[in-house]
């Protein structure tokens, strides 16, 4: 673990440079743990670290490290959160998922094993970052792995279902995008009439369902 | 209770607090006032707490009328609306405060005594203009409560605006990626082009060479300059994504976020290295400049 200064309210911990189930079960832990500390304002869990910004007035980097510290020190108390299960319905291919074909061509799989594949894959959300509420899923099947546009779309659709290299996402609300898009959700992941508007929350499992089949 | 109508709304006119904290980790950025000082202190002047919601406009101010008799201040930037800034002033019931185009910096503040009584998304009344979080930007005829709840008496006498300029050195601590780079960044002046909004500031000058290293998408905060793989600086703003895979050589100063807001397209930037320590003395400063107000 690594703790870096990010800038003069804020301490970047790290967990190594690679992406690694150990890594994330520490992301996991650190950022639950963290969370409702007074003067800390923000908490950025990622793929390997976690930003804490804290406010500058009531906290400074080495009070802050010796908190990061001592919440990872202390034992596992009770059991852990229970992981929720989310479905997500999507509808593949076509306008919804205007990417599905080169998806195929790249893998070499036929558009509707893409599709079943995809369905069966156990997906995990690893953080929710980037914009609002997109969450970073791993569990993409290796034979799925297809590399970002090398031009990203200036806009995304709202609900559409992404793969992006070794990643899945959703993105919930229109944005500029570089994924691929393999379907649409009516689901919304970001619902303003919600207490609270997130639907997916960090290390949920995640499985889509073809719409058609619900 | 008082309210006060939209006649017309300027180029971009919000609803903004200090920001709706505790979000990130569902990849929700604070979004708040983008010269958070300027609300702060105005709200101060007129009696608030300083988290109170208040109007933002950008580069030209609306037209809003005051159904009751309120008071307010307008800081930040002068918008020319013919009554002085940095002080609380008494507006008649069927006032119209009409603002007009800057005659300085990017951003005016309108506080009003009671603060803005509207909904609140996630906490916080401020609107993410990007998202849609919070509502949108104002529009003609819109019609706006004001509170009723003030914690002190209006100060009496002007204040002076904070201490600093828009141009001029922006000071910076390093950001976790600091040592792939040299000495680049501050070598010469950046414009602030067009493509600059409340998500984050673009700047043109000379390209910082992108860095080789391996990196992992990380969080990371208000005020982050990203240097992408074309070179040229993005200074991450109050509406910033919550995580990014672009290097950063460094972080802009809580001191100077208030400059960062009142930066406008075609202004130029330079960046200036301080301590950590020293970054800490400036904020502290500021804070006393603040507090002074009350």
């Amino acid at each position: 673990m690594t703790l870096r200064p990010a800038s003069d309210r804020s301490l970047l911990v790290s967990f190594g440079d690679e992406i690694s189930p150990e890594a994330h079960r520490e992301v996991v832990r650190l950022t639950r743990s963290l969370e409702g500390v007074r003067g800390i304002l923000n908490l950025h869990p990622a793929f390997a670290s976690v930003l804490i910004d804290f406010d500058p007035r009531l906290r400074d980097h080495d009070d802050v490290a010796a908190c990061v510290h001592e919440r990872l020190a202390a034992p596992l108390n009770g059991a852990a959160e229970e992981q929720r299960t989310v479905e997500i319905p999507v509808r593949f291919g076509g306008d919804a998922g205007p990417d599905l074909d080169d998806v195929a061509r790249h893998t070499g799989l036929a558009p509707e094993r893409v599709v079943e594949r995809f369905c069966a894959a156990r997906f995990e959300v690893c953080f929710l970052g980037f914009a609002t509420c997109f969450p970073y899923l791993s569990g993409l099947p290796p034979e799925l792995v297809t590399p970002r546009l090398a031009a990203p779309r200036k806009r995304v659709p709202e609900g559409s279902v992404a793969i992006g290299g070794r990643q899945a996402g959703v993105y919930p609300l229109a944005s500029p995008g570089g994924w691929r898009l393999i379907g649409r959700t009516s689901l919304p992941l970001f619902d303003r009439r919600a207490e609270p508007p997130p639907r997916l929350r960090m290390a949920d499992r995640v499985i889509f369902v073809p719409e058609s089949r619900l | 209770m008082n309210r006060i109508r939209v006649v017309s709304p300027g180029l971009l006119t919000t609803v903004q607090d200090l920001g709706r904290f505790g979000w990130a980790h569902f990849g929700v950025s604070a979004s708040g006032a983008a010269d958070a000082l300027a609300l702060r202190a105005g709200n101060l002047l007129v009696g608030n707490a300083e988290n109170a919601a208040g109007l933002e406009m950008t580069l030209a101010g609306g037209a809003f009328e005051f159904e009751a008799p309120a008071v307010i201040a307008l800081t930040g930037s002068d918008f020319g609306a013919g009554l002085p800034l940095w002080i609380a002033v008494q507006v008649r019931a069927g006032e119209t405060v009409r603002c007009g185009p800057t005659r300085s910096g990017a951003r005016c503040y309108l506080a009003v005594r009671g603060g803005l009584a509207v909904e609140r998304a996630m906490g916080s009344a401020s609107v993410h203009v990007a998202t849609g979080v919070g509502g949108g930007p104002l529009q003609k005829g819109d019609v706006l409560p004001v509170g009723e709840v003030a914690v002190r008496k209006p100060r009496v006498g002007q204040a002076a605006p904070p201490a600093g300029e828009r141009a001029g050195a922006l000071r910076v601590t390093p950001s976790a990626q600091a040592e792939w780079f040299g000495d680049e960044l501050y070598r010469g002046a950046y414009l602030v082009t067009e493509e600059s909004d409340r998500m984050g500031l673009r700047l043109r000058g000379a390209a910082i060479p992108s860095p080789a290293g391996h990196m992992l998408t990380e969080g990371v905060p208000l005020g982050a300059i990203q240097a992408p793989p074309d070179g040229q600086p993005i200074i991450l703003f109050v509406e910033h994504q919550t995580t990014g895979g672009y290097p950063k050589p460094a972080c802009v100063i809580s001191a100077d976020f208030w400059r960062l807001g009142q930066l406008r397209p075609r202004d130029e930037v330079r960046f200036e290295r301080v301590a950590t320590e020293r970054a800490m003395e400036l904020l502290r400063e500021q804070e006393q400049w603040l507090y002074g107000l009350v």
